[in-house]
C-alpha cells in the first residue's frame, strides 16, 4: 500500500480544503458535491473500506483526530438541525491578511474569526446520536475486527506521542471542566463523579489494553443494559431527511475529537453567564447530553453514510440483486444447509425436529411490507413446553445468539418487567429521548424467556412494559413516550417466547416441545448438548439466515388459485376448522418455507407441505389441550 | 386577545405623518445588516430609522433625549409631564424618569421597550463606528428611499382607511386591556404585497413603524387617553404557517410563524435593559444601555472626573420580564420514523407566562441565530449558531378546547390544489363507496360495518340546545363491533386510531377507570397536583377506540354511561372537581362471552354487557364468520394476493390514506349540514314506521334514542358529500344502515323479528311476555291449591312443570317468583314461599 494512497483517509480534510480552496474563483463549481463524489469513489475501490479504520472495534485514543473513520450504528436519537459557518472569514496570524477558510467538517473554527463579515455563509446541518448496534453479537464484531485491515499505528512511532500530548490537554482540560463543575456544588461529590473522573486519568495513564467502559458519570444511552462501545455524534451534511430513527448505518466520516467541544458551558464564568441568557437558559443536563466530552463521544462528520440492510459481515457488502454469482451459489446450496440447521437444531430443541422446523422458519422472518396497520410477514414463535431444569432457556438462547447478528435475551421476570424500561421516553429537561430495551435495529431477536416469571404483582410500569410487548408482536411498533403525547415507530424485530404453558403474550404461532428425553434424564442431556459446533457450519448457517430473509418471493395465478381452491374446500368440511387467521398464517408458513429452501416463489409442493406442518402442529396443541385442560 | 382584525390600511396610514423621525425603538434596534449569505439582498428597500447611527451606540444618556422624543413634531397636543407621574409605571423614580429615559415619552404614554424586536443587540452588528462611512451613508439612504417607497404605497388609502380604523381602534382599546394590537399578515398582503414582503423581510425595523403610526393614529384620535405603554403592533399569521422543520439559515432575522406544542417554560428572568450607574463621590447618576448582553460601566465620572467611582444601583435599573419556552414539533407535522425537533422562544414582557407546556400553539416572531460566543481562554471557537426565535405573537390553538369548540383549532391548512381534489372527489356520485373501501383496504368485506365507521369518522353536525335546557346534542356517532374472536375487529380499531388526527386506543382489559378519564397526580418536580387527562378525554373531538369492551370492568364501564349521551366527564377527586369535555366518538370492540357467537341467544345475552350502555351505541354491528362457499373465496383470494402484490398495484386500487385523512378533515371542519324539508319529513315517517312495525306485535321497536341516530347518521352522510343539505338519500342510506344494523344485533333469536327492546331493556318483548304467563300459571296454580299459607319451593316448581307444557327452566320460575312477590302476593323466605294477605 502506497501512502499517497491513504492520504484521504489520514487527511481528509486536506481534500476537502484543496477542493474548496480551488472552488474559490469559480461560484459554481459545486466541489462540495464533488468532494463527497471523491471520497465515495476511493470507497468503492475494492477493499479500500477495509482500510478505513473502525471505531468499533479501534479505540478512540488510537484514532487519529480528523482522520477518517467508519462507524456502524444506529441512530438513536435526532437532535435539532444546527446552523454552522459554512465559510467564514478569517486573520491569518502570520501575514494579517483576511482569508476565507471552509467550515464544513469541522467543528470549531481557527482563530480570528470576523463574525461580521459579509463574505460568511451560514449553512445547516443535522446531528444524530448514533449507538452502536445494540444486541450485536460477539461473531459479528470479531469478524468486522478481523477483516479490517486499517493501520493503527503502533504506540512507538510519531503519531501517538503527539496524539499523547493532545490527550493530555484534553485530560487538562477535563480537569478544569471538573473543578469548574465542582465548585458551585459545596455539598459532597457524588463518588460516580469521582469514579468517573479518576477513569478517565487511568484511561490515560495505562497502556490502552482495552476499551475502557464509558465513564460512569456519563450516560451513553444505550438501549440495553451492559452495552459497551463508543456513541458517536453523527454530522450529516446533506438529505438528513431520508434517515429514520433507528436506522442501522455504515458511516464514513471525519473524526473530530477536539476538546473545545466537551460541554463549553462548564468554562463560562458566572459573571458572563449571567448576562449572557442564550447560554445560561439551557439546562446543565441538556448540555451535557448535546456536549458530552469529546473523549467520549466523538463527533463524525460524515462523507457517506451507507444504510445496512443486514448486519452479517459474512455477506458479500454488495446487495443480492447484484452479486448474481454469489446468489445462485447459496441458492442451490440453501436446501443442504437447511438440512444441516435442522440436523443441528433438532437436539437442542429436545429432539423435537418439528419445533426445529418452526424455529429455522421463525429466524428467517422479516417483515416485508406493511398494508396499513398490518404487518405482513412477521412470524412471532411461542415456544411453550420448555424445561425449567438446568437453566435450558439461556443455553437455548447461546446458541440463537450464534447464528444471528444481534439478538438479546430478555427474562421476563417479575424485576425486569417492573424495573426496566422497555419503551423510549422522551426527556425534556435534557432534551432527548432515553432509550429503551424495545428500540432495536430491524431483525434483531428477541428472546423473551418466560420461564423466568413467577408469582407476584405487576407494577404500573410492568403492566406497561407489558402491554408494549404486546404491541411490538401484533403489530411490529412501538409507541415512544413523549410525556404529551405517543409517537409510533414501526419496528422489525423477531420475538421468539419461551415458556412453560402457552405464553401469557400474543404470537402468531405457538408450539409446544414434545421432548423425547424423559425428565430424569434431562438434566444429564442438557448439560451433553453441542454448543460449539464447527466455525465453518456455523458461518454457513449464519449466512444462510441472512441469505433467506434478503430474498424476493412471489406467488403466481395457478397457485394462488389452488391455494384458494383448498381454503374454499377446508371451509366447506368444517367451517371451524380454518378461518382467515388461519390462512393469514399458513400464507406466512408457505412463504418462508420456501424461502428457507431458497425457492423465490411458491409451488405447489412448498404449499402442501406448510400446510402438512401447520396440520401436525394443530394437532399437537390439540393434543396438548386435552392434556392439561388450562388451554382457551 | 385577539382584537378585531384590523384593515392593514389604517396603520399605513398613520405613518406618512412622519416622515424620517426616528420611532422611539431606535436605540434599542440599530440597523444591523443581514449578516450571513445573503447579504446581496440588503440593498433593497430597507426601511429603517434614519437617526444618526453613530448617537445609538453612545452610552451616554442625557442627549438621548433629544433623539428620543416623541415621533411626533407636529404631534396633537400632548399632555405635560404631571400624567407621567400618575402612571402605574412611574411609581419609582419620577425625576429620573422625567430627566431622560428613552422610554417616557413627551405624551402621557410612555413607550415601552420592545425586547422581542431589540434583542438583535446580541447579534452581531455592524460596528458602524469602524466601518467606512460610505457604506454607512448608503445604508441610509437606502432606508430612506425604501421608507419613502413605504409611505408612498399607502398614502392613497388614507381616505378610504380612516374611518375604518377609527373604529378599530376604539373597539379594540375598549375591549382589551393590553395596548396591543394584533395585525394579521394576510392582510397585509391582500392590502399591499410590498409591504408584506417588507414586513416579513424586515419585522425588526417595519414593526416600529407600524407602531409608530398606530400611536400617532390613536393620539390624534384621542389625545387625552392614557395607556399603560404606547401600542404595540403584533403581526401574526406570517407567510405561510410553516413548519418547524422547514426553517433554514435563509428564515434568520425574518418573521415567521410557525406552530408547535410547548414543552417546557422557564421561570422568569429579569433582563437589564439599563444600567443605573451613581457616583459614590459626587451622587452623578448615569445610565448605560445594554448593549450585546455587557454593560460598559463607564470607568470615568463626567462631573468630578474620579476613576472608578461609579456603582451600579439595580433598583434603578431598568429591566425586562423574558421567559424562555421551548416548543416541539407537533405530532401531526412529523414524518413518519423521525424524531420531533424543538425550538428556543424567548417570550418578553406581557407575553411571558402566557403559555404552558403541553400546550399547542402558533407562535409569529423573529428568527434569530447568535454565533457561540467565544470564549476567551480559548483560541478557536464552535463554529456553530444558537438559534431561537424572539416572539411576538402567541396564538393558542387549543385554548378552547376545554370548554368549546374551537373552529380555528380545527383549522388544518389545505392548498387549494387538495381543496380541488378534494372536491372533485366529493362530485363523484359514488364517493361514498369508494371512501368506505378505502378504508382498512387490507380487511376484507364488511362493507356496511366500514360504512358505519366512515359516518362516525364524519360524525353528525353540533346542535345546541342549552337555550331551551337541553344543552348541546350529542353529534358523535358511536358504534359497537361484536362478533367471533379473529374477524379482524382489532386490525379494524387500530386503523381507524391510525386515521383520525385525534384517536386514542385502549384495551378494556389494560384499563381501569382512572386511565379512561382522568386522574390527579403530583408533579413530581413542583409537588403540584395536577390532573392529568385520560383516553376519553384525550380523544375530544376524536374517536376513542376501546378494545375488548367486553373485559372492562363494571365500575369502568359506567364511567361510558356519562360520556357516551352528556358528552361531559365530571371529577371529583383529591379536591378537583371540574366537568371535562369528552366529546369523542366511541368504537368499541367486543367479544361473545362464550368465545363463539351464539346465534340462538340475543346481543345482550352473547356479550352480557348492560342494556343502558349497549342502547347508547348508534350503531351495533355483528361481525361474523359468513361460512358461505363464495364468500370464502373471494376472501382466500383476497388474502392471498396480500402476500404478494406489490406496494404499487396497492397503491392505484385504492384511495390513498392521507386523502382520506384530509378528506375528513376538510368535511369536519367545513361542512355543516341541516335538514331539509324533504329530510325531515323522510325521518318522521322512518320514524312512524320503526315505531310501527313493534305495535303490531305489542311491542315497542323504536325510541327517540333511535331518531336521534337517525339524524345524526344522515347529516354524516351529507357530509361524506360534501353536502350543506341533508337529503332523503341521506336519510335513505341512515335508515338502511340503521336497520342492517339492527338487523344483525336487534333480532330476537326466538322469533326472527327484530326487536329494538333487546337492546334497551335487555330482554326481548316476547320474552317479557313468556315472563308474565309463567307468572300468571303459577299465581293460578296456587290458587288452586287453595289455603295454603306456606309452600315448599321444590314443590312448586316441580308442581309448576308438570302442569306447563313449555319447559319452565329455575330461572324462569325465579323470575315469576319475583314477579309475583313484587305484587305482594307471596314472599320468600329460603326454601319456603308463604302467601300474604
Amino acid at each position: 500500500m502506497m501512502p499517497s494512497t491513504h492520504d484521504w483517509i489520514n487527511n481528509p480534510l486536506g481534500v476537502v480544503e484543496g477542493m474548496f480552496a480551488a472552488s474559490q474563483n469559480n461560484p459554481n463549481s459545486g466541489w462540495e458535491a464533488k468532494a463527497v463524489e471523491f471520497f465515495k469513489d476511493h470507497l468503492k475501490e475494492k477493499d479500500a473500506h477495509t482500510w478505513v479504520p473502525s471505531l468499533n472495534d479501534v479505540p478512540l485514543h488510537y484514532l487519529k483526530p480528523n482522520s477518517l473513520v467508519k462507524f456502524r450504528c444506529l441512530i438513536q436519537d435526532m437532535f435539532d438541525p444546527e446552523f454552522y459557518m459554512g465559510v467564514y472569514e478569517a486573520v491569518d496570524p502570520s501575514t494579517k491578511a483576511k482569508v476565507l477558510r471552509c467550515g464544513k467538517y469541522k467543528d470549531v473554527t481557527e482563530c480570528g474569526v470576523d463574525f461580521d463579515s459579509r463574505n460568511t455563509v451560514t449553512a445547516e446541518r443535522q446531528t444524530f446520536y448514533c449507538v452502536p448496534i445494540p444486541g450485536e453479537n460477539p461473531w459479528v464484531k470479531e469478524s468486522y475486527a478481523g477483516s479490517s485491515q486499517a493501520r493503527v499505528v503502533p504506540s512507538t512511532s510519531y503519531a501517538p506521542t503527539r496524539q499523547k500530548r493532545s490527550y493530555e490537554e484534553d485530560d487538562d482540560m477535563d480537569d478544569m471542566d471538573t473543578q469548574m463543575q465542582r465548585e458551585p456544588h459545596t455539598g459532597p461529590q457524588s463518588p460516580t463523579e469521582q469514579h468517573g473522573n479518576g477513569d478517565c486519568k487511568r484511561r490515560e495513564t495505562e497502556a490502552p489494553s482495552s476499551q475502557t467502559a464509558p465513564a460512569s458519570h456519563l450516560d451513553l444511552n444505550f438501549p440495553l443494559p451492559g452495552e459497551k462501545g463508543p456513541s458517536c455524534l453523527v454530522k450529516v451534511y446533506e438529505d438528513w431527511d431520508g434517515f429514520k430513527l433507528n436506522d442501522t448505518l455504515e458511516v464514513f466520516g471525519i473524526l473530530s475529537v477536539s476538546p473545545a467541544l466537551s460541554a463549553l458551558a462548564d468554562k463560562k464564568d458566572a459573571s458572563s453567564s449571567l448576562l449572557d441568557p442564550t447560554e445560561c437558559m439551557e439546562t446543565a443536563e441538556e448540555q451535557r447530553v448535546h456536549s458530552p466530552p469529546a473523549s467520549l463521544v466523538p463527533r463524525l462528520h460524515v462523507l457517506y453514510a451507507k444504510p445496512l440492510p443486514h448486519n452479517n459481515p459474512l455477506l458479500p457488502s454488495a446487495t443480492l440483486e447484484d452479486n448474481s454469482a454469489f446468489l445462485s451459489s447459496t441458492l442451490s446450496e440453501m436446501a443442504s444447509v437447511r438440512a444441516e440447521l435442522l440436523t443441528f437444531l433438532t437436539p437442542i430443541l429436545l429432539g423435537d425436529a418439528l419445533a426445529a422446523e418452526y424455529l429455522i422458519l421463525h429466524l428467517i422472518s422479516n417483515v416485508y411490507s406493511r398494508r396499513d396497520v398490518l404487518p405482513l410477514g412477521k412470524f412471532t414463535l411461542n415456544l411453550s413446553g420448555c424445561p425449567t431444569v438446568a437453566s435450558y432457556t439461556e443455553r437455548f438462547y447461546q446458541i440463537i445468539q450464534q447464528l444471528v447478528p444481534s439478538s438479546y435475551y430478555l427474562g421476563m421476570s417479575l424485576q425486569n418487567m417492573n424495573q426496566m424500561r422497555f419503551v423510549p421516553k422522551k426527556d425534556y429537561s435534557a432534551n432527548r429521548l432515553v432509550s429503551g430495551a424495545l428500540q432495536l435495529a430491524r431483525n434483531t431477536s428477541l428472546f423473551l424467556d418466560e420461564t423466568q416469571l413467577e408469582q407476584g404483582q405487576l407494577d404500573t410500569a410492568g403492566v406497561r412494559n407489558v402491554t408494549a410487548l404486546g404491541n411490538l408482536i401484533t403489530w411490529q411498533k412501538v409507541d415512544y413516550d413523549f410525556n404529551y403525547h405517543q409517537m409510533e415507530f414501526p419496528c422489525n424485530i423477531n420475538v421468539l417466547i419461551a415458556s412453560e404453558g402457552r405464553s401469557l403474550l400474543p404470537s402468531d404461532c405457538q408450539i409446544h416441545l414434545q421432548s423425547q428425553i424423559t425428565p430424569p434424564h434431562m438434566e444429564e442431556y442438557l448439560s451433553s448438548i453441542h454448543v460449539h459446533p464447527q466455525a465453518s457450519q456455523l458461518n454457513k448457517f449464519r449466512m444462510y439466515l441472512s441469505v433467506a430473509r434478503l430474498l424476493n418471493y412471489s406467488i403466481s395465478d395457478e397457485v394462488t388459485k389452488s391455494v384458494e381452491d383448498d381454503f374454499v374446500d377446508m371451509r366447506k368440511d368444517d367451517p371451524q376448522s380454518i378461518s382467515a387467521e388461519d390462512l393469514h398464517r399458513m400464507l406466512v408458513v408457505a412463504r418462508l418455507l420456501s424461502l428457507s429452501l431458497g425457492q423465490t416463489s411458491l409451488s405447489r409442493d412448498s404449499w402442501l407441505r406448510a400446510k402438512h406442518i401447520e396440520l401436525l402442529r394443530r394437532s399437537r396443541m390439540e393434543q396438548h389441550t386435552c392434556v392439561n385442560g388450562n388451554e382457551p | 386577545m385577539s382584537s378585531p382584525t384590523s384593515t392593514p390600511g389604517g396603520r399605513k396610514r398613520g405613518r406618512n405623518t412622519n416622515p424620517s423621525t426616528p420611532s422611539s425603538e431606535g436605540p434599542t434596534s440599530p440597523p444591523s445588516q443581514r449578516r450571513r449569505g445573503q447579504d446581496s439582498s440588503t440593498g433593497d428597500l430597507m426601511p429603517m430609522p434614519t437617526s444618526p447611527a453613530t448617537d445609538m451606540l453612545s452610552p451616554a444618556a442625557p442627549q438621548d433625549n433629544s433623539l428620543l422624543s416623541s415621533p411626533r413634531p407636529s404631534g396633537t397636543n400632548l399632555l405635560p409631564n404631571e400624567v407621567d407621574m400618575s402612571s402605574p409605571l412611574m411609581y419609582g423614580t419620577p425625576s429620573s424618569r422625567v430627566e431622560g429615559t428613552p422610554r417616557s415619552g413627551v405624551r402621557g404614554t410612555p413607550a415601552r421597550q420592545r425586547p422581542d424586536l431589540g434583542s438583535v443587540r446580541k447579534a452581531p452588528q455592524v460596528d458602524l463606528q469602524s466601518e467606512p462611512p460610505s457604506a454607512d451613508g448608503a445604508v441610509t439612504s437606502e432606508s430612506n428611499t425604501g421608507q419613502r417607497l413605504v409611505i408612498w404605497g399607502t398614502d392613497v388609502n388614507v381616505g378610504t382607511c380612516k374611518e375604518k380604523f377609527q373604529r378599530k381602534v376604539m373597539v379594540f382599546i375598549s375591549v382589551v386591556g393590553d395596548p396591543v394590537l394584533n395585525v394579521n399578515c394576510l392582510h397585509v398582503q391582500s392590502f399591499d404585497a410590498e409591504l408584506y414582503r417588507q414586513l416579513i423581510c424586515y419585522p425588526q425595523e417595519v414593526i416600529p413603524t407600524f407602531d409608530m403610526a398606530v400611536n400617532e393614529l390613536f393620539f390624534e384620535r384621542f389625545p387625552d387617553s392614557i395607556l399603560e405603554f404606547q401600542i404595540q403592533v403584533r403581526p401574526y399569521n406570517a407567510l405561510k404557517t410553516r413548519n418547524m422543520r422547514n426553517l433554514n439559515p435563509e428564515d434568520i432575522d425574518q418573521l415567521i410563524t410557525i406552530s408547535g406544542m410547548v414543552i417546557r417554560t422557564s421561570q422568569l428572568i429579569p433582563e437589564m435593559q439599563e444600567a443605573f450607574f451613581q457616583c459614590q463621590v459626587c451622587a452623578f447618576s448615569t445610565r448605560v444601555e445594554v448593549d450585546r448582553g455587557r454593560i460598559a460601566e463607564p470607568s470615568v465620572c463626567r462631573n468630578c472626573n474620579t476613576t472608578h467611582s461609579l456603582a451600579i444601583v439595580h433598583n434603578r435599573s431598568v429591566f425586562s420580564d423574558k421567559q424562555m419556552v421551548k416548543i416541539q414539533e407537533s405530532p401531526e407535522d412529523m414524518p413518519a420514523g423521525q424524531t420531533p425537533h424543538t425550538t428556543i422562544v424567548y417570550a418578553h414582557n406581557d407575553l411571558v407566562d402566557k403559555v404552558q407546556p403541553g400546550d399547542r400553539i402558533n407562535i409569529t416572531g423573529v428568527y434569530r441565530a447568535v454565533p457561540m460566543r467565544a470564549n476567551p481562554r480559548q483560541s478557536n471557537v464552535k463554529s456553530v449558531y444558537k438559534t431561537h426565535i424572539d416572539a411576538i405573537h402567541f396564538h393558542k390553538t387549543d385554548e378552547k378546547r376545554l370548554h368549546g369548540l374551537d373552529e380555528d383549532a380545527e383549522q388544518k391548512l389545505f392548498t387549494e390544489d387538495r381543496v380541488q381534489t378534494l372536491k372533485e372527489l366529493a362530485a363523484k356520485p359514488d364517493v361514498y363507496e369508494r371512501l368506505s373501501s378505502a378504508l382498512a383496504p387490507s380487511i376484507y368485506e364488511h362493507e356496511d360495518i366500514k360504512k358505519g365507521i366512515l359516518l362516525q369518522l364524519f360524525g353528525g353536525a353540533r346542535k345546541d340546545f342549552s337555550q331551551t335546557g337541553r344543552g348541546n346534542f350529542r353529534a358523535d356517532v358511536n358504534i359497537l363491533l361484536c362478533g367471533d374472536p379473529g374477524t379482524s375487529k382489532s386490525q379494524l380499531l387500530q386503523y381507524v386510531y391510525n386515521l383520525v388526527p385525534r384517536g386514542q386506543y385502549t384495551s378494556g382489559k389494560g384499563s381501569s377507570a382512572v386511565g379512561l378519564t382522568a386522574y390527579v397526580m403530583r408533579d413530581p418536580e413542583t409537588r403540584q397536583l395536577v390532573l392529568q387527562t385520560g383516553a376519553l378525554v384525550l380523544s375530544d373531538n376524536g374517536i376513542c377506540c376501546i378494545d375488548e369492551f367486553d373485559k372492562m370492568s363494571d365500575s369502568t364501564r359506567s364511567v361510558l354511561h356519562e360520556v357516551m349521551e352528556q358528552q361531559t366527564l365530571s371529577i371529583a377527586k383529591a379536591g378537583i372537581i371540574c366537568q371535562l369535555n369528552a366529546r369523542t366518538s366511541v368504537l368499541a370492540a367486543a367479544n361473545p362471552i362464550e368465545s363463539q357467537w351464539n346465534p340462538k341467544k340475543t346481543t345482550i345475552e352473547n356479550i352480557q354487557l348492560p342494556h343502558t350502555l349497549l342502547s347508547r351505541f348508534d350503531l351495533i354491528f355483528l361481525m361474523l364468520d359468513p361460512q358461505d362457499e363464495a364468500y370464502d373465496r373471494r376472501l382466500a383470494h383476497h388474502l392471498v394476493s396480500l402476500y404478494y402484490q406489490s406496494e404499487e398495484q396497492i397503491e392505484e386500487e385504492f384511495l390513498d390514506m392521507a386523502v382520506l385523512r384530509d378528506y375528513i378533515a376538510y368535511a369536519r371542519t367545513y361542512i355543516n349540514p341541516r335538514l331539509s324539508e324533504e329530510a325531515s319529513q323522510a325521518l318522521i315517517e322512518a320514524y312512524v314506521d320503526m315505531r310501527k312495525i313493534g305495535s303490531g306485535r305489542g311491542m315497542v321497536s323504536a325510541y327517540p334514542r333511535q331518531l336521534e341516530s337517525l339524524i345524526r347518521l344522515a347529516e354524516a352522510h351529507a357530509k361524506v358529500r360534501f353536502s350543506e343539505k341533508v337529503e332523503t338519500i341521506d336519510v335513505e342510506e341512515a335508515k338502511r344502515l340503521h336497520r342492517e344494523a339492527l338487523k344483525q344485533s336487534a333480532t330476537d333469536p326466538r322469533t326472527g323479528f327484530v326487536d329494538i327492546s333487546i337492546l334497551t331493556t335487555g330482554m326481548s318483548a316476547t320474552a317479557r311476555k313468556r315472563k308474565e304467563e309463567v307468572a300468571q300459571a303459577l299465581k293460578k296454580l296456587i290458587q288452586a291449591k287453595g289455603k295454603t299459607p306456606a309452600m315448599k319451593y321444590q314443590q312448586l316448581l316441580e308442581d309448576l312443570r308438570g302442569q306447563s307444557e313449555n319447559a319452565i327452566t329455575k330461572e324462569l320460575f325465579d323470575e315469576a317468583l319475583r314477579a309475583l312477590a313484587d305484587e305482594d302476593y307471596l314472599t320468600v323466605t329460603g326454601k319456603t314461599v308463604r302467601l300474604l294477605a
